[in-house]
């Protein structure tokens, strides 16, 4: 007799009959009716109606039963609270029961039910279950601490049961020191600061012990628990760690990266130049090849981890490649991972073999693995140059297979290479400009487009070639409308005489017939910059590209040590931190790598030490997106309108009103942007701020520090940031600032330099400080002073200088003037122009003396500065 | 930790399902759903109870029923990972909204396959449905809100039947609850066999991939030791094999056969893992592999070698193309072992275009025909001693196409089995201890099997 055919029943007064047979006298018959209703609930119908005659039957001596409503409890009981309680007393009896696996049964569906007055009763039950003599009681008992506090947690708290739980990590048995392992570190996951685990030297060795008594999960929960601990010293890392690297071995998948999670994190804190640190490495890399040859799942799993061990750590599987050739009848999700690895390990030892490799893929069938071997191939060129020649060759090979996909991708990487390397593969333009026609993705337009419009004095008909993207301007994607315009600009440039009308076609098509503010915006900044000044629009537009390098789509190095701490995990699996797919409080708390305590830089940037110091200074290319971005962010230098108008100029056009400016831009500073501007209150400085997080992790640690400037200026207190800010959080404070500070000549000389650090890195930007917060309440002069220094001053010390277009009176002037502290110590009439005479003082003592001359119906002003300090004035 | 675990079948039905977190989706909620859209009252749990079925037939959607081929063995769809494996037509998945252990799961999955395969056989829709309940109990046993507890099978059994267990003794329960959270969770106590016995095979398949020109890109041998023991007690067992690690170390102590050996005749092993009745600790300070077995049959240890690998097969294939419509491929083989020795089931796998419309092949030996449905010409020989040479030629015609892809010429795959281990392992002891039964190690009959098959064995033509 089978249970099959429980799933079959179907007729209509199924409930009706099943009602019938549970209340039946015979045992076996109830039983047949139980697995019915649980059939009935697998295939989702609904049989919660027969709660109290499924109660019914729990009473009962047979185990298989007892077990069948219990799953039908935990269930339903969700539904019937109030009916569940109908089940306790029979609970509470069985957690009394003489057989161990009765007790154990009681408890753990117990734990399952959850329902707020059940949990009431369970607590008595629990509490001797966790002290029974049985140690299968013993362990379930301590899963259960973990159910009844996701339950209720207060209600764990209060009981005394976490202490209870802790008590069990020195239990005798392996398997309830494992489970309360792991019961342990689910609880202490959403308390992230209280010091549940307390893992002292002690615990540890407990643990350990038990590590190598205890089945294969308990041995994961102890590793995974282990990795959290921070060893005090490198000698007990290394004792740590050498008594962990037999588990390597382990013929369980899960054991063995949990145990590289201990040994990676354990790493940081060994000496480099030890012998242990050097075998502890050769010991990492067989183990992970095994893992290749178990099913394509754990392959997946460990593909994805050893994509983050090979780009922390690639000493430890350089040798390795080969292993990571792609298999005919390789799952794709193994091929594609398989790919990425070969080409972070890709090195000139091995290019040879790689390209041979790579060559042959790019002949698959599954598309997008193909296209990814073929992106492979220019990464390759990028990355060893001496295959560079190589590569292209191999990449012209496919092009002539004329397979459309395939031809696209190798020209957008084509792009790239041309980046890497100007100027020396130029001949292939011709067969490149031959597939023209059969672009019809995006990218390779783009990226065809923009190799044209670069070598566009090379190549004959660039302008027929560019000329015939533009019939279908608008139809195009704005990645490519943005590329051809900068591409017919740079030609123009290169070619003015013959291609005027062309650039004029273009320029009007982004300005005038866009809806895209950022095709209309660069149109207009190539306008002006066209017409105002071509020098300066070659200079810019044609200026030398800083040349791309090396790796791309490197996992960000905090990010990836974040992950390393993650490894075997799904945080390692999707390459993001949990909090990013986690809801609620778990996983919210970032892990962080242990840091070195001899290190002598742990103040300063406590992740990024070694080789993530090193990763950190590889460009990266900028993906599509950011080609507005090459344009516009030039360097680090200040990002202010006019760097050379006088502060008079802007004080006397704008209002007075600053407005804040985007000092660091989200994407020159990991998503941390800073705006800004100077203030000054009451006589003191302030440097107004506004921090937004536009990154995807919380910031905290902020601190600020200048450089030496011209004035002096520090900030007289620390960052006044205290709360990690959230993503998509901004804050806004105000540091004072006084000039107190060691004094070094900036040029322009109101630069100043600024570094703002945060958990994630440190980050560089200046700013010019308005000059007018420098001006000091006292700066007004004797009159009689002011005549006698002005005629005093010597004839080089003077400046003019004309302010135009500002149509105020002279009143106006100098009322606004004097709201920065720029007092009028005379006022004439000359000629039918007001003249007004100024005074001020900056913070160091320097006077500066001003003649402003105001004709009315002019709007034009002139200023004659004037003071003793010739540097200053130079400026001024 | 694991939220749910679901069984499917091909088309999506929910055979099994367990919850073990509330986060997750509750199939066997379904029907709430229905009652309390009667009754206003419960609206919020609605609400509640369509977000979380939402979840498990996102899986169903998107997964198995998508049209493409599975990107990857985990998925995120709403904030919930869903892991599975497909075992013929029958979907695991392992579903949770935490960052658990992934390799863990997809062990935990493997080895609930294990368990059901060893209860009652291969996992079908049938099989399933015929033992829901019995499966319901193992999945209470073996995860506890979603923590992986003691899955052994020979542990399980002792006390999971569908028998019904009536009248244990009270030293039988203990018995069962020690061994369940024991040290050694994987063998009970009180096993007697009238004849101790063990069998030891060492399989192994040996992997190729040859460039036309016949250059190795890449061998190794992934090998496994299984052991079936019937012995009588709880006995402790010594395993050992010409590892060049432990050879090289006692040949300079003086060990006979170790001095005899050494050089030559033992091996490099890369890595190996072992069944967790191994002492890894001891492995790892003495490189000695002790332990007490499983009874049964189970796998001792799994190992990878990369260096003097014994090929026993090496394919010359020769293909060229006459004009657009015709191809001609030669493909030689030649056997590389001890002309004594006899290899089986011999297949060699010749892949042929997509556009082939006709075969004519010639084959000194076996025989070998066309597939059309398998793109292949399929030549088969019985057996072939060591050291021959067998040759296969075929005319290939193709229709013309004006496809511009070319073909991508996959390799020439090959199969076989040959009677010794082609990584040159060998067995050199395996010693029984029992001291509390009175048998001896000389009283136990061994048997020793040496098995090479081929596993991927490719030359690229």
């Amino acid at each position: 007799m089978t249970d099959s055919k429980y799933f079959t029943t179907n007729k209509k007064g199924e409930i009706f009959e099943l009602k019938a047979e549970l209340n039946n006298e015979k045992k076996e018959k109830r039983k047949e009716a139980v697995k019915k209703v649980i059939a009935a609930m697998t295939v989702g119908k609904d049989v919660s109606s027969l709660f109290p005659d499924v109660v019914n039957c729990m009473q009962t001596d047979n185990l298989e039963l007892k077990k069948l409503v219990y799953l039908y409890l935990m269930n339903y009981a969700k539904n019937q609270p109030d009916m569940a309680i109908m089940a306790v007393n029979s609970f509470v009896k069985d957690c009394e029961d003489p057989n161990p696996l009765i007790r154990a049964l009681a408890v753990r569906t117990m734990g399952c039910i959850r329902v707020d007055k059940i949990t009431e009763y369970l607590c008595e039950p629990l509490r001797k279950c966790l002290k029974d003599e049985d140690p299968y009681v013993r362990k379930t008992a301590a899963v259960c601490v973990a159910k009844l506090h996701d339950i209720n947690a207060q209600m764990v708290e209060d009981q005394g049961f976490l202490d209870s739980l802790r008590d069990l990590i020195a239990d005798s048995n392996p398997m309830v020191v494992a489970n309360a392992v792991a019961a342990l570190s689910e609880i202490s996951e959403s308390h992230p600061n209280s010091n549940l685990l307390d893992l002292n030297p002690q615990n540890i060795n407990k643990l350990l012990t038990a590590l190598n008594e205890c089945t294969e999960w308990g041995q994961i929960f102890i590793l995974d628990c282990l990795s959290n601990y921070n060893p005090k010293d490198e000698r007990e890392a290394q004792s740590i760690c050498e008594r962990v690297t037999p588990r390597l071995s382990h013929a369980n998948s899960a054991v063995v990266l949990s145990a590289v999670k201990v040994l990676m994190k354990f790493l940081e804190l060994l000496p480099k130049d030890s012998d242990y640190y050097n075998t502890l490495l050769k010991k990492l890399s067989p183990p992970l090849v095994t893992l290749l040859s178990g099913e394509p799942e754990v392959q997946y799993v460990a593909l994805r981890n050893i994509n983050l061990i090979v780009q922390k750590r690639p000493e430890i599987l350089k040798q390795e490649i080969k292993v990571f050739f792609v298999k005919y009848n390789d799952p794709i999700y193994v091929k594609l991972e398989k790919l990425d690895i070969m080409i972070r390990l890709a090195s000139q030892a091995n290019i040879a073999q790689v390209l041979a490799e790579l060559k042959e893929y790019a002949t698959e069938v599954d598309v997008d693995f193909v296209r990814k071997a073929v992106r492979a191939i220019g990464r390759c060129a990028i990355k060893v140059e001496q295959s560079a020649e190589r590569c292209v060759s191999t990449l012209l090979d496919l092009i002539q297979t004329k397979v459309n996909y395939v031809v696209q991708e190798a020209i957008v990487v084509i792009r790239d290479i041309f980046r890497k390397y100007p100027n020396k593969y130029e001949s292939i333009i011709a067969t490149l400009c031959e597939n023209l026609d059969s672009l019809d993705e995006p990218d390779a337009r783009a990226a065809m487009i923009w190799i044209v419009g670069e070598y566009a004095e090379r190549i004959d008909n660039a302008d027929e070639l560019l000329e015939s993207f533009l019939e279908g301007f608008h139809d195009e994607s704005t990645q490519v409308q943005l590329t051809l315009l900068t591409a017919i600009v740079k030609l123009f440039l290169k070619k003015p005489s013959e291609t005027q009308e062309l650039v004029q076609q273009v320029l009007s098509l982004a300005t005038q017939d866009s809806d895209n503010p950022d095709l209309r915006d660069r149109g207009y900044i190539y306008w002006r910059l066209l017409s105002t000044d071509p020098v300066t629009a070659k200079e810019v537009v044609l200026s030398e590209k800083p040349l791309i390098s090396e790796e791309t789509d490197l996992i960000e190095p905090t990010l990836l040590d974040e992950l390393i701490c993650h490894i075997g995990s799904l945080a390692s699996v999707y390459h993001k931190p949990p909090n990013a797919f986690v809801e609620g409080s778990h996983g919210i708390h970032r892990k962080h790598l242990p840091v070195q305590h001899s290190s002598i830089d742990t103040g300063e940037s406590p992740v990024s030490s070694g080789p993530a110091a090193n990763i950190e200074q590889t460009h990266v290319i900028p993906s599509q997106g950011d080609l507005l971005g090459d344009l516009l962010n030039l360097d680090l230098g200040p990002r202010s309108t006019c760097p050379r108008c006088p502060p008079l100029t802007v004080l006397i056009a704008c209002n007075s009103v600053l407005l804040l400016q985007v000092w660091l831009p989200a994407v020159k500073a990991k998503g941390l942007e800073i705006s800004g501007t100077f203030t000054r209150r009451q006589g003191q400085m302030y440097m107004d701020m506004t921090f937004t997080n536009k990154a995807l992790q919380h910031m905290t640690d902020f601190a600020v520090q200048f450089n030496k400037n011209s004035f002096g200026v520090i900030p007289t207190s620390p960052l006044p940031v205290h709360t990690p800010l959230m993503p998509n959080q901004n804050i806004e404070l105000s540091l004072p600032l006084n000039t107190i500070g060691p004094v070094m000549k900036m040029d322009p000389l109101n630069n100043l330099q600024v570094a703002v650090k945060n958990n994630i890195d440190v980050f560089y930007f200046s700013v010019l400080i308005p000059l007018n917060i420098f001006f000091v309440e006292d700066g007004k002069m004797e009159r009689q002073v002011f005549l006698a220094t002005w005629k005093d001053i010597p004839n080089e010390n003077e400046l003019q200088y004309q302010i135009k277009e500002c149509h105020l009176n002279a009143d106006t002037v100098s009322g606004k003037l004097q709201n920065s502290n720029i007092y009028t110590i005379a006022k004439r009439n000359v000629e039918g122009q007001d003249m007004l005479y100024q005074s001020l003082k900056l913070t160091n003592g320097i006077w500066i003396l001003a003649e402003l001359r105001i004709q009315p119906g002019n709007p034009n002003y002139t200023v004659l500065y004037s003071n003793f300090a010739t540097e200053t004035c130079v400026k001024v | 930790m694991i939220g749910g675990l679901f069984i499917y079948n091909h088309k999506g039905e929910v055979l099994i399902s367990r919850v073990y977190r509330d986060d997750i989706g509750y199939v066997a909620q379904r029907s709430f759903m229905v009652t309390s859209c009667i009754k206003p009252a419960t609206l919020f749990n609605v609400n509640l109870f369509v977000c979380r079925r939402n979840a498990v037939d996102a899986f169903r959607v998107n997964v198995i029923h998508a049209r493409q081929q599975v990107r990857s063995p985990v998925t995120n769809i709403a904030r919930t990972s869903f892991f599975h494996v497909k075992r013929s037509n029958i979907w695991l998945a392992a579903v949770t909204k935490q960052n658990v252990n992934a390799a863990m799961v997809f062990e935990f999955l493997y080895k609930m396959c294990d368990v059901m395969t060893a209860y009652f056989g291969k996992i079908s829709e049938e099989n399933i449905k015929n033992n829901f309940v019995l499966i319901y109990e193992l999945l209470d046993e073996i995860l506890d809100f979603g923590y992986p507890q003691n899955s052994e099978t020979g542990a399980l059994k002792t006390f999971i039947t569908q028998q019904g267990i009536k009248g244990q003794t009270k030293e039988e329960q203990s018995q069962i609850t020690s061994q369940v959270t024991g040290q050694i969770g994987w063998r009970r106590e009180g096993i007697k066999y009238r004849r101790n016995e063990l069998f030891l095979d060492v399989l192994e398949s040996v992997n190729l991939l040859m460039s036309p020109q016949g250059q190795v890109l890449s061998a190794h041998v992934s090998g496994r030791v299984v052991m079936k023991s019937y012995l009588s007690g709880m006995p402790e067992c010594k395993f050992g094999m010409n590892d060049k690690i432990v050879i090289d170390k006692q040949g300079k102590g003086g060990d006979l056969y170790a001095f005899c050996c050494s050089g030559k005749q033992s091996i490099a092993i890369d890595d190996c893992t072992f069944h967790q009745c191994v002492r890894l600790s001891k492995f790892d300070s003495e490189r000695s592999i002790s332990f007490i077995p499983p009874d049964g049959e189970y796998e001792l240890m799994r190992y990878r070698t990369t260096k003097d690998i014994i090929l026993p097969f090496r394919v010359i294939p020769l293909v060229r193309e006459v004009g657009r419509t015709k191809l001609e491929v030669k493909v030689v083989i030649k056997s590389n072992f001890k002309p004594s020795l006899l290899a089986q089931k011999i297949e060699v796998r010749i892949p042929t275009p997509l556009n082939t419309s006709g075969v004519q092949v010639i084959c000194m030996k076996g025989k070998a025909k066309y597939k059309a449905s398998e793109n292949a010409i399929v030549w088969k020989i019985k057996r072939m001693a060591g050291m021959k040479e067998s040759q296969i030629s075929a005319e290939i015609e193709l229709l013309p196409t004006n496809d511009k892809k070319k073909w991508a010429r996959p390799p020439i795959s090959m199969n076989f089995e040959v009677p010794f281990a082609p990584s040159g392992l060998k067995v050199r002891y395996l010693k029984v201890f029992e001291s509390k039964l009175n048998y001896s190690d000389h009283d136990v009959i061994k048997w020793v099997r040496y098995i090479g098959r081929s596993g991927i064995y490719e030359t690229r033509c």
